[in-house]
């Protein structure tokens, strides 16, 4: 049977049964709280208990003063540093495997058949749904402990990310400029490097940036399953319970984190006026 | 017009630019190989070829005898409940923070400026927010894990602290940037905040505000796997001590079963945003 031309005039549902549907909605959220509370085992009792305020006090205390030996400060700025190198690397990397997978997993015209179109997302999908700890932690086995297997963690998840954000804008970018070169004959090469990666440029660019962003602070936890970078230190150090070393830790963590808030709020605002 | 064709450059005019600026990143690139100690080849150093290609070989055929399954279903219902305990424990911290934080529901400023002591208040739970946030919730996870002990009590509290400032903050901006006269109309009228929020702020912004939420339960989910491995309990933990024991079979079948969970949580969330407008 075909649609009408006109269809013809319905009458919204009554409110029953939206009524009927936000008591279901309600008792559905309150059944999975609830059964989340009673299967964890989650002794707050212990601790909200005066002891364990207690407890918590002492563990606090034991933070301060943070650590500020010269020797020590040197190694956390190297080791924000490595934070910050790791993240960079591994954005670079990921946008470049991002913007290669994201050519075939995008159908670029209209006569485009794009075979791999499927498969390529099936890939990129897998990559963006497995987190960076998780990579770190798998690619531990092959790259051994260190700031290498932090970088290509980062690369694969981000890659994953990118890949994906790429392959939209490439489908959703103007027409116009390359089919005036298909037209003309140009081979795709041309077309995407003169034609369509222009247009976009800006664009990738401030998702890669957006990423970057993201990564840094990802990076910097990245080493708590021995991956590198200020996470490393602060596992370690808790490790071995050195608080004031882990305060400052945290301290520089934190500082890292607001520093590339600020900046990228800073240009955001530059770029917005 | 024909003398501009027959001048245009048969070369890429900006082959110079391009090739400066190449050479200039590539410079720049150098100390961040030092950094990260970018050593590929290792990879396919053969000793790590042969460790990593047993652990690949193991993936196949995935783990799945009974009583493996039966563990890996109860470790997720406990990755999934501490999400969602840990989002309601951060909605619980968020919800009054925000009610705080807004300054749609001052009286003060409905005079024109808000008075110095509610601005200095609202400043400081807005840098309370902050803080909360700014801690990643694996670092709050590891700290707790210190004082709670192994389990899921520390992954509750982390996800239900770094998302309580995270939630918080969003609330408040959600709060602001919605319709706000009939609030304001409420508050000019005599009304307490409270009513002017349930009355006047809520019914404009609460599909938006449940769908942040739900939305935040979704990654939740993602984030509660990767707590358990630093000792949190659920899916992480075990696929942490697999991945230690180089157990493959094991490492294929949680990836697998990880994924799964993550694009149903995608789904479900998605589905309720939707649902909820």
């Amino acid at each position: 049977m075909s649609e009408p031309a006109c269809p013809p005039y319905r009458l919204p549902p009554p409110q029953r049964q939206s009524r009927r549907q936000g008591w279901g909605f309600a008792a559905l959220l309150l059944g999975l709280v609830g059964a989340s509370l009673y299967t964890l085992d989650l002794r707050l009792s212990e601790f909200l208990s005066r002891d364990a305020a207690a407890r918590m006090g002492a563990f606090v205390a034991e933070f301060f003063p943070p650590e500020h030996a010269p020797a020590f400060l040197h190694k956390v700025l190297l080791g924000a540093w490595e934070t910050l190198a790791m993240s960079g690397l591994g954005t670079l990397l990921a946008a470049l495997a991002g913007l290669t997978l994201a050519l075939p997993a995008a159908r670029l015209h209209a006569h485009d058949r794009a075979r791999w179109r499927g498969p390529t997302r099936l890939l990129l999908n897998a990559l963006r749904s497995i987190p960076e700890l998780v990579w770190a932690a798998l690619l531990l086995v092959s790259a051994g402990l260190g700031p290498f297997a932090g970088t290509l963690a980062l690369a694969l998840h981000t890659s994953g990310v990118l890949g994906r954000l790429f392959a939209e804008a490439l489908e959703n970018a103007p027409r116009g400029p390359a089919e005036a070169l298909r037209v003309q004959g140009v081979d795709e090469t041309r077309i995407l490097l003169y034609a369509t990666l222009p247009q976009l440029l800006p664009q990738l660019l401030s998702y890669t940036l957006y990423r970057w962003e993201n990564n840094i602070r990802a990076a910097s936890v990245l080493g708590v399953v021995g991956a590198g970078g200020l996470g490393q230190l602060l596992a370690f150090h808790l490790g071995l319970f050195h608080m004031p070393r882990t305060a400052t830790i945290l301290i520089a963590m934190l500082l890292l984190v607001a520093l590339v808030d600020g900046l990228s709020w800073l240009s955001r605002r530059s770029m917005t006026r | 017009m024909s003398a501009l064709a027959t001048a245009a450059p048969r070369r890429d005019p900006a082959f110079a630019a391009r090739l400066s600026w190449s050479a200039g990143t590539l410079l720049l690139l150098w100390p961040l190989l030092v950094a990260t100690e970018f050593r590929p080849w290792l990879l396919f150093d053969p000793d790590s070829l042969r460790v990593s290609g047993n652990f690949l070989a193991g993936f196949w055929p995935p783990a799945h005898e009974a009583n493996f399954l039966l563990l890996v279903a109860r470790e997720t219902w406990r990755t999934v409940a501490m999400a969602t305990a840990g989002v309601t424990l951060g909605l619980l911290i968020a919800a009054p923070l925000a009610l705080l934080a807004t300054g749609t529901l001052s009286i003060s400023a409905l005079g024109g400026r808000m008075a110095p002591l509610p601005a200095a208040l609202r400043q400081l739970v807005r840098a309370l927010l902050v803080l909360l946030r700014s801690v990643p919730e694996l670092i709050w996870a590891l700290v707790f894990v210190r004082v709670v002990g192994l389990g899921p009590t520390s992954g509750v509290l982390a996800i239900g602290l770094s998302y309580g400032g995270m939630l918080g903050k969003v609330y408040a901006e959600i709060l602001e940037s919605g319709e706000t006269q009939a609030a304001t109309a409420l508050l000019r009228n005599g009304c307490g905040r409270l009513q002017a929020f349930c009355y006047g702020l809520l019914p404009a912004s609460a599909a938006e505000l449940s769908s942040y939420t739900v939305y935040r339960w979704e990654c939740a989910i993602r984030s509660s796997v990767v707590l358990g491995f630093v000792g949190a309990g659920g899916l992480g933990q075990l696929l942490d001590s697999s991945v230690k024991m180089f157990a493959g079979a094991e490492v294929a079948t949680m990836l697998l079963v990880f994924v799964a969970l993550v694009a149903l949580a995608d789904r479900a969330s998605a589905w309720l945003r939707q649902a909820l407008g």
